[in-house]
């Protein structure tokens, strides 16, 4: 099929941006649209310009390294997958696709459709694990976890730290994010130990990143490509009230 | 003369690594602080050694690629990690892992290092809990296992079809927690362009912002290199976009001997390629294994039908499918180990019964359904379904999915020692970056499990060793040190040529080239007349290369292609590297498969009287041959037999 592109591009952090517009021909409806992207770029390379920055590594959906906002939605048309999973099958021969960057304050454009995501390290760094080191740890089998909340760990822990519950927010919260980890751990018995305290730390380290406030409208649960529940932010607010009251 | 010297410590296998640990020289915390460590990679390897040596109180400098290490590509690991606790209760022990893994690597492994590796695996599984980490669990709370390729007994825990991330997730955390406490200091975005080299000692590394196109040189008492393995240099294989051997290439280049480079393994169960245009190759795990069973059609004409689409896998009864790997190999069935599977699935494809494009052969599930329920097979295998499904577009709950053999794995890699020492002192290598625990052909689960051995286990004491040494080494200035500023310029001079071809072909269409060419000839399959062929052609490839590539955009900025330009400037040099060592191995074993030397069945034939050694090649500049050093691999915990899986 034939496409319209109209793609962002941006030289560097501190240029200001625009959309550029590039027509691709023959792509087939078996490419992802990261490969859609490639052939732009080599089309691009070929014709002596600069082929469009954007970020990518797995491309199987779970390094959480693809973003773009494509036609007004993270990750694309379809449901619970990234980028890098899109197929060209979700388009139609003459479509326009507008792809821009990821638009949130603490996600600055680094390059063309390439942002700056290492405010998520630091909101993890502030306390997004258990406190144990290596060794000296008792019998992977000691403890007993029940089946139902091992599952539900895994579900908070599969977030892939992509990065589109900020950007489709209105508000640009990192809560789907934060309490996905805080849920996790916090369902352990190994991470229940020091559960409010991570949840005070982690949420203090994402305001002070400049993230904004939850108001509850959802929309991160709707395009998260990993189906992360917004049931873990309220486990967060749970534990995030129980630290508050200890003080 | 070589410079190959094992150092397997005095013993019996199962008491080397406590000997070692016994009498290893140790630092005292205040003077850990004082001594610097570069840890290029945040895989498991990487991560969990930065972490592990920062807790120790060394002061640790990280650096990986990505934007963040939580994207390294030991994320997208899905099957599973081995380790002997016999949980399962089904005859499961050190020893048994152990002879598994050597016996799985077709005996051509260090036997030390595979006991050592089989030994700590129990405390991983206990550390990644400890951390956190989301094992799969039986409603008891204990938990589950399952069972995997070349294995009698179920020793492979794991989380969903995600068991990379969860660990790497583990390991990135208690990466996070150094970072915060200050022993660990993270460069994300930046990429290793060489190693520095002062007096025989590495002594630090040159490194590009790929953000600003900055080269910086970094200073540290020891290296490590955790930087993955180099399958891309097929250009398609299950590795992610960014995987790379340049890390690997640099440090050869330097001086440290690459081992075993033709060992590749090919994973028999990916999704078929389809396009010219495509970029990678997607895995279907090997856990699949387990309840999927392998067919083509029993008769030719079932076959060419389906290809035409004139029938579907379902229309064909049970007594016309050949479930060629049930009948070729009783024993172990669909679980035979990647090589012998691979191959198989090669053969049946040749002789004319592969079904889709000719190249695939059938995954099946409905007999597991049928037994287990539609239910049960989503909540083992649910990620892998729908990936597939969003890829193929098709429904593997109702048709049997389609497969493939690709690329998937390097074996070989930098040669270390026992201590994972390079040939260059005070050069590390771990993970799937070094040559490795697995012979000629690694189990699968046995790559999350040697990562993190290498890194929570392993390191940390023989880095200590190594540091003990180094006390009295003062911190060097690189902006004043000449090995420095020499490999800065380097670097530099490096960057500008690339700039300068200013040629007509783009990288990715000569790294393309490139992979036909070792697909073709140091793939699955390979011949001397090949090999020799894969040689000549790879050489005229680079200097059509360095002749006609064009880089876009400039160095001083974000530049992607300028960083593909370099990675592919060292595939050239590691596939014509692959092709020599595969040339120069006259015998099959394990990934590598050489058509002159097979049995009358088709299976392997090794030939243990002139090839039992660790092949590595020391670099003698860019227009030499590289020389040859042997390192002979002995066995005396385990009696070498022709590896059966009938
Ligand atoms: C799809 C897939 C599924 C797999 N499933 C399994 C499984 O189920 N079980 C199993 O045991 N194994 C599995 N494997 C194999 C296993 O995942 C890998 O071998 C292992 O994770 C490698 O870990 P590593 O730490 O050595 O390297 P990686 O995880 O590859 O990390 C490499 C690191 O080095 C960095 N790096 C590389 N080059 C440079 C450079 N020049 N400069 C700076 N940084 C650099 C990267 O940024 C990254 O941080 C799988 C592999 C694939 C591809
Ligand atoms: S919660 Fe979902 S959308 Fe947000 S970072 Fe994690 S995976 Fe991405
Ligand atoms: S590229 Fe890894 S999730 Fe898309």
């Amino acid at each position: 099929m034939d496409l319209k592109l109209r793609v962002w591009r941006q030289k560097d952090a501190n240029s200001k941006g625009g959309f550029e517009n590039y027509d691709v021909q023959n792509i087939t409806t078996d490419a992802s649209f990261l490969e859609m992207m490639d052939i732009l770029n080599e089309q691009l390379v070929n014709s002596g310009q600069d082929p469009v920055a954007f970020d990518h590594d797995c491309r199987e959906g779970i390094c959480g390294m693809c973003s773009l906002y494509i036609n007004g939605r993270a990750h694309g048309p379809d449901t619970e997958v990234t980028t890098c999973q899109l197929h060209m099958r979700k388009f139609k021969d003459g479509d326009t696709i507008t792809i821009e960057p990821w638009r949130s304050g603490g996600f600055p454009v680094i390059k063309d459709l390439m942002v700056d995501r290492s405010a998520y390290d630091k909101i993890l760094q502030a306390g997004g694990y258990v406190s144990v080191n290596t060794g000296g740890v008792p019998d992977a089998n000691a403890l007993p976890i029940s089946k139902i909340d091992a599952d539900e760990a895994m579900d908070a822990a599969t977030c892939i730290g992509c990065g589109a519950c900020v950007a489709t927010c209105k508000n640009s919260s990192a809560m789907l994010f934060v309490s996905a980890k805080v849920s996790q751990l916090a369902l352990l018995p190994q991470g229940k130990v020091e559960a409010s305290r991570r949840a005070k730390a982690m949420v203090a380290r994402m305001d002070e990143l400049g993230f904004g406030n939850c108001t509850n409208t959802g929309a991160c649960e709707v395009e998260c490509p990993k189906g992360i529940s917004i049931a873990h932010i309220a486990r967060l607010n749970r534990e995030f009230l129980f630290a508050t009251c200890k003080e | 003369m070589t410079k190959l010297n094992s150092k397997i410590p005095e013993g019996l296998v199962a008491e080397k690594w406590d000997n070692y640990k016994a009498h290893q020289k140790l630092v005292n915390p205040a003077n850990k602080r004082k001594l610097d460590v570069i840890v290029v990679g945040t895989g498991l390897a990487g991560g969990a050694a930065a972490a592990s040596l920062g807790e120790l109180g060394f002061n640790v400098k990280v650096f990986c690629y990505q934007d963040s290490p939580r994207r390294a590509h030991s994320i997208a690991a899905q099957g599973g990690i081995n380790a002997a606790k016999n949980y399962p209760n089904d005859g499961d022990s050190i020893y048994r892992l152990f002879y598994d893994t050597v016996k799985g690597g077709d005996y051509r492994a260090r036997e030390a290092n595979v006991y050592r590796l089989a030994q700590v695996s129990n405390d991983i599984i206990d550390q990644c809990v400890a951390q956190g980490v989301p094992f799969a669990r039986e409603y008891g709370g204990l938990l589950d296992n399952r069972s995997f390729g070349g294995a009698q007994v179920s020793r492979t825990f794991y989380a969903r079809g995600q068991t990379g991330q969860q660990l790497l997730l583990g390991a990135y955390g208690a990466l996070n927690r150094q970072i915060e406490a200050g022993t660990c200091k993270m460069y994300n975005r930046t990429e290793m362009m060489d190693v520095v080299v002062v007096d025989g000692k590495a002594r630090g590394i040159i490194t590009r912002n790929m953000v600003t196109g900055e080269i910086d040189a970094h200073f540290g008492h020891a290296v490590v290199l955790a930087t993955g393995g180099y399958g891309n240099v097929f250009f398609l294989s299950t590795n992610a976009m960014g995987s790379n051997g340049s890390a690997a290439v640099k440090a050869y280049r330097k001086g440290a001997y690459f081992g075993n480079p033709c060992y590749v393994q090919i994973h028999p169960t990916c999704i078929p390629v389809h396009g010219d245009f495509q970029s990678k190759l997607t895995l279907m795990s090997e856990s699949l294994r387990n309840d999927g069973r392998i067919w083509v059609p029993k008769k030719k004409e079932d076959a060419e039908a389906i290809r035409a689409g004139k029938l579907k896998p379902t229309e064909i009864k049970a007594e016309d499918r050949d479930y060629y790997l049930e009948r070729r190999y009783p024993a172990f069935g669909n679980l035979v180990p990647r090589d012998v599977a691979s191959r198989a699935a090669k053969e049946r494809c040749d002789a004319g019964y592969g079904v889709g494009t000719g190249q695939a052969v059938y995954l099946d599930f409905k007999t597991a359904i049928e037994r287990l329920g539609e239910d049960k097979i989503r909540e083992r295998y649910g990620n892998l379904f729908q990936m597939y499904e969003k890829i193929v577009d098709e429904n593997p709950y109702k048709t049997p999915m389609m497969i493939y053999p690709a690329i998937h794995y390097t074996m070989g890699g930098l040669w270390v020692d026992y201590e994972l020492q390079t040939t260059i002192p005070g050069l590390f290598a771990a993970g799937e970056a070094n040559f490795s625990d697995h012979g000629a052909n690694r189990l699968g689960a046995s790559a999350l499990m040697q990562g993190l051995a290498d890194g929570y286990f392993v390191l940390p004491y023989t880095v200590q060793n190594y540091l003990a040494d180094e006390l009295h080494t003062p911190r060097l200035n690189p902006e004043e040190t000449k090995e420095f500023i020499e490999a800065k310029d380097e670097v530099q001079n490096h960057i500008n040529k690339l700039m300068n071809i200013n040629g007509s072909r783009s990288v990715d269409s000569i790294h393309k080239e490139l992979g036909h060419i070792m697909w073709d000839n140091v793939g699955m399959a390979r011949n001397e007349k090949g090999l020799k062929d894969a040689i000549e052609k790879i050489s005229a490839l680079r200097k059509e290369f360095w002749a006609n590539v064009k880089v876009p955009g400039s160095a001083n900025e974000m530049n992607p292609e300028l960083e593909k330009a370099n990675r592919v400037a060292d595939f050239l040099e590691l596939g014509e590297l692959m092709a020599r060592d595969a040339l120069h191995r006259e015998e099959s074993c394990g990934g590598h498969f050489r058509e002159e030397f097979q049995t009358e069945e088709g299976e392997a034939k090794r030939n243990d009287q002139d090839f039992t050694y660790v092949a590595t090649w020391e670099y003698k500049g860019s227009e030499a041959s590289p020389e040859l050093h042997k390192e002979d691999l002995k066995y005396e915990a385990i009696e070498v037999k022709v590896r059966n899986y009938k």
